[in-house]
C-alpha cells in the first residue's frame, strides 16, 4: 500500500471506530451531565461544565454491591478453575474412556438458555434456602465459564510435551504430583485466561444474579445499576456513572489482558 | 448475538483449523493401562458431579416443572398435580405464542444477517495491517466486552424518545421524532439493533482471523490476472471464507436465540408484548408476574432449548465435518 493509502485507511477506521464506541462515549458524557442539563435539545456533546454527583452516587449507594460483585467473581474463578484444570488434564493427557462423551457434553451444555438454568436453579436453591447466598450465586456464575474454561484448558495442554510428563515419571511423580507440579505451572498462561473471563462473566452476569439474589444482601452491581433505573429515572448520570465503573473490569481487561489473550491462541483455542 | 449471556455466552473464538474441542483430527494415545484409566476418571469425577449436579438437574427440574400445575404455594410445599403435557398445550393456545416465536424468529435473524454483513465487511476493511490498525481493532471489542446491562442502559437512554441523543441527531437532519421504546412499531427494531452493536466485534474477530488463513499469493496472482477489488473479494475472499462463515453464523444463531438481559433490561418485552421473545416470555411468565406462573414458564422454556439444542447439533456437526480430514 502507498504510504497515502494507508493513511487514509487510517482515517476511515478512526472513523468507523468513533461511530461503534459512540455510544460507550455517550455513556461516560452522559454519566457527568448535571441533572438540569439531562433533557437539552440540543444535548451537551462533550461534557464541559459537568459534575461529579453521578460518581459521588456510585461511592455512596453502590460500593455494597461492587463488593458483592468482586467476592463472587473471585469465587468464580477459583470454583472454575477448580473444577475444570484436573478435567482437562484428564482429557488432554490421560485419555479416559468416555472422555469424547463428556467433551460432548461440555460443549451442548455451552448451547443451554440461562434463563433456563436460572429457573431449575430456583427451584433448588428454594429448597435448599441457598437463595439470595453468596455462594450460590458463585456455583450458578460458574455454569457460564466451566464448559468453556475445560475446553480452553484440554487445548493448551494437549501442546504440553508428552516428553515432559514422561521424564517426571521417570523420576517417580505419580500423576497427582506430575498435575500439581508440572502441568499447572506450565498452563500459567491458560490459567490467566480463564480467570479472566470467569470473573467478567460473573462480573456481568445479570441472569443469574436477577432470579437467584433479587433480593436481600448478596446483590451484585448489575442488579445496582438495574434497580437504579427502575427506581430514579430523573438521575441518568448516576446510573451512568454506575455503568462506568461496571464496565471498568472490561476496560482493564482489554489492556492488560491481551497478552493473555494472546497465550491462549497459542493453544489455538482463543484469538484476540 | 449478545453474550452474555450470558454474556456468557459469549463464545470462545476458535483459531479455524485447530479446534479447541474434542475433535481435533489428531491420533487418539493407545489405551493405558487399568490404574491409569482410575486415575484419569478420578481427575474427571469432579466435573461430572459438576456436570450432573449443576447442568443436569437444573433441567430435570425444568421439565418436572413443565409438567405439573404448580402454585407459588405447591411450588414451596409441593404437591402440585401431575398434569402432563397440560402446560404445553396452555402455552400453544395462548395469544402471546405466535408473537413471541415470530419475534424471536426475526430477532434472530435480522441480528445475524447485520452482524455478519457488517462484522465481513470490517474484517476485510482491516485484513490487511495499516498504521493503528491492530489497536483500533481491539476497541472495537469494547461492546463485546462490557456488562450486558451496561450495554443495555446505555442503548435505553441513547433510545429515550424525549432526551435521547438518537433523537436529538435524527432532529438535527430534519427527522421527526422517533418512539423508539415506547411504542409497538419501533421497541423490536430498537432492541436489535442494540443486539447488532453487540454482536458485531464477534463476527469481526472470528471473520477477520479466518481472513489471515487465505494465502495472499492468491491475491497476488488474481491481481496480475486484473481482477479488481471487488471481483477479489466475491472470487477468492468469499468461497474460501465459507467454512469460517458457516461456523459463525451457526455460533451465532445459537447465541442469539437465547438473548434474553439486552431486551429484558430494555424493553421488558413491551410494549404490550411487542418485543417479547420466547426468552423474556418464559421469564415473564416465571418472575415477571405478581403471581407466577411457573409451569407454563418452563414449558416455553423447554421449547427454546429444543430450538437452541439443533442449532447447537448442526453446528458441532458442521464444525466436526470441517475439522477433521
Amino acid at each position: 500500500m502507498t504510504p497515502r493509502r494507508s493513511l487514509l485507511k487510517t482515517l476511515i477506521a478512526l472513523v468507523l471506530t468513533g461511530i461503534m464506541l459512540f455510544p460507550v462515549y455517550w455513556m461516560v458524557n452522559v454519566s457527568f451531565t448535571r441533572p438540569r442539563d439531562m433533557r437539552k435539545a440540543p444535548p451537551n456533546w462533550l461534557p464541559i461544565g459537568g459534575t461529579l454527583d453521578g460518581y459521588r452516587s456510585v461511592l455512596h449507594d453502590q460500593l455494597p454491591y461492587l463488593g458483592t460483585s468482586l467476592a463472587v467473581g473471585l469465587g468464580t474463578v477459583a470454583l472454575t478453575v477448580a473444577i475444570s484444570a484436573p478435567a482437562a488434564y484428564a482429557l488432554a493427557k490421560l485419555a479416559p474412556r468416555g472422555g469424547g462423551v463428556l467433551s460432548f457434553l461440555l460443549l451442548m451444555a455451552q448451547m443451554i438458555p440461562g434463563i433456563i438454568m436460572a429457573m431449575g436453579f430456583y427451584a433448588g436453591y428454594l429448597e435448599l434456602g441457598l437463595l439470595n447466598t453468596v455462594g450460590g450465586l458463585i456455583v450458578a456464575d460458574s455454569t457460564i465459564a466451566v464448559p468453556f474454561a475445560v475446553l480452553i484448558f484440554t487445548a493448551f495442554m494437549r501442546a504440553i510435551p508428552d516428553e515432559l510428563l514422561q521424564a517426571a515419571k521417570t523420576d517417580g511423580a505419580g500423576v497427582l504430583r506430575i498435575f500439581w507440579s508440572v502441568v499447572m505451572p506450565v498452563s500459567r498462561n491458560a490459567v490467566v485466561t480463564v480467570s479472566l473471563f470467569a470473573f467478567l462473566w460473573a462480573w456481568s452476569d445479570f441472569v443469574y444474579a436477577s432470579t437467584l439474589d433479587s433480593g436481600g444482601a448478596a446483590r451484585p452491581i448489575t442488579l445496582g445499576i438495574y434497580h437504579y433505573i427502575g427506581n430514579n429515572n430523573q438521575e441518568w448520570n448516576a446510573v451512568m456513572a454506575t455503568a462506568v465503573v461496571a464496565s471498568l473490569p472490561a476496560t482493564v481487561l482489554l489492556i492488560i489482558a491481551q497478552r493473555y489473550v494472546a497465550a491462549g491462541v497459542i493453544s489455538g483455542a482463543v484469538k484476540d | 448475538m449478545s453474550q452474555r449471556t450470558r454474556a456468557a455466552d459469549r463464545p470462545s473464538v476458535r483459531r479455524p483449523g485447530e479446534n479447541a474441542g474434542a475433535f481435533s483430527p489428531r491420533p487418539r494415545p493407545v489405551r493405558r493401562a487399568r490404574s491409569e484409566q482410575w486415575a484419569a476418571w478420578a481427575f474427571l469425577v469432579p466435573v461430572a458431579v459438576y456436570l450432573l449436579a449443576f447442568f443436569a438437574y437444573p433441567l430435570y427440574r425444568n421439565v418436572e416443572l413443565s409438567l405439573r400445575d404448580y402454585t407459588v404455594r405447591s411450588f414451596v410445599h409441593g404437591g402440585a398435580k401431575f398434569t402432563g403435557l397440560g402446560n404445553y398445550a396452555k402455552i400453544l393456545k395462548d395469544p402471546a405464542f405466535v408473537p413471541a416465536l415470530t419475534h424471536t424468529i426475526v430477532f434472530t435473524l435480522v441480528s445475524l444477517a447485520f452482524q455478519f454483513t457488517i462484522g465481513l465487511a470490517l474484517a476485510v476493511f482491516f485484513a490487511r495491517a495499516f498504521p493503528l490498525s491492530a489497536t483500533l481493532r481491539a476497541l472495537f471489542l469494547v461492546p463485546w466486552l462490557l456488562p450486558l446491562i451496561v450495554s443495555a442502559s446505555t442503548w435505553s437512554w441513547v433510545l429515550n424518545t424525549d432526551s435521547g441523543v438518537a433523537n436529538a441527531v435524527l432532529q438535527q437532519i430534519g427527522i421527526p421524532p422517533v418512539t423508539w421504546l415506547t411504542s409497538p412499531t419501533w421497541s423490536l427494531v430498537s432492541v436489535i439493533i442494540a443486539n447488532i452493536w453487540i454482536g458485531i466485534p464477534f463476527n469481526l474477530v472470528v471473520l477477520h482471523s479466518g481472513l489471515q488463513s487465505i494465502p495472499g499469493q492468491l491475491y497476488e496472482a488474481a491481481q496480475i490476472d486484473g481482477a479488481g477489488g471487488w471481483q477479489q473479494f466475491w472470487r477468492i475472499t468469499f468461497p474460501l471464507l465459507r467454512p469460517v462463515s458457516a461456523i459463525t453464523l451457526l455460533l451465532g444463531l445459537v447465541y442469539t436465540l437465547k438473548v434474553f438481559d439486552i431486551i429484558w433490561i430494555m424493553t421488558r418485552g413491551g410494549p404490550t408484548g411487542s418485543s417479547a421473545t420466547l426468552a423474556t416470555w418464559s421469564y415473564q411468565l416465571s418472575f415477571g408476574n405478581l403471581l407466577p406462573a411457573f409451569g407454563p414458564g418452563a414449558a416455553v422454556g423447554n421449547l427454546l432449548i429444543l430450538m437452541a439444542s439443533a442449532a447447537g447439533l448442526v453446528y458441532i456437526r458442521v464444525q466436526k465435518r470441517q475439522y477433521q480430514p
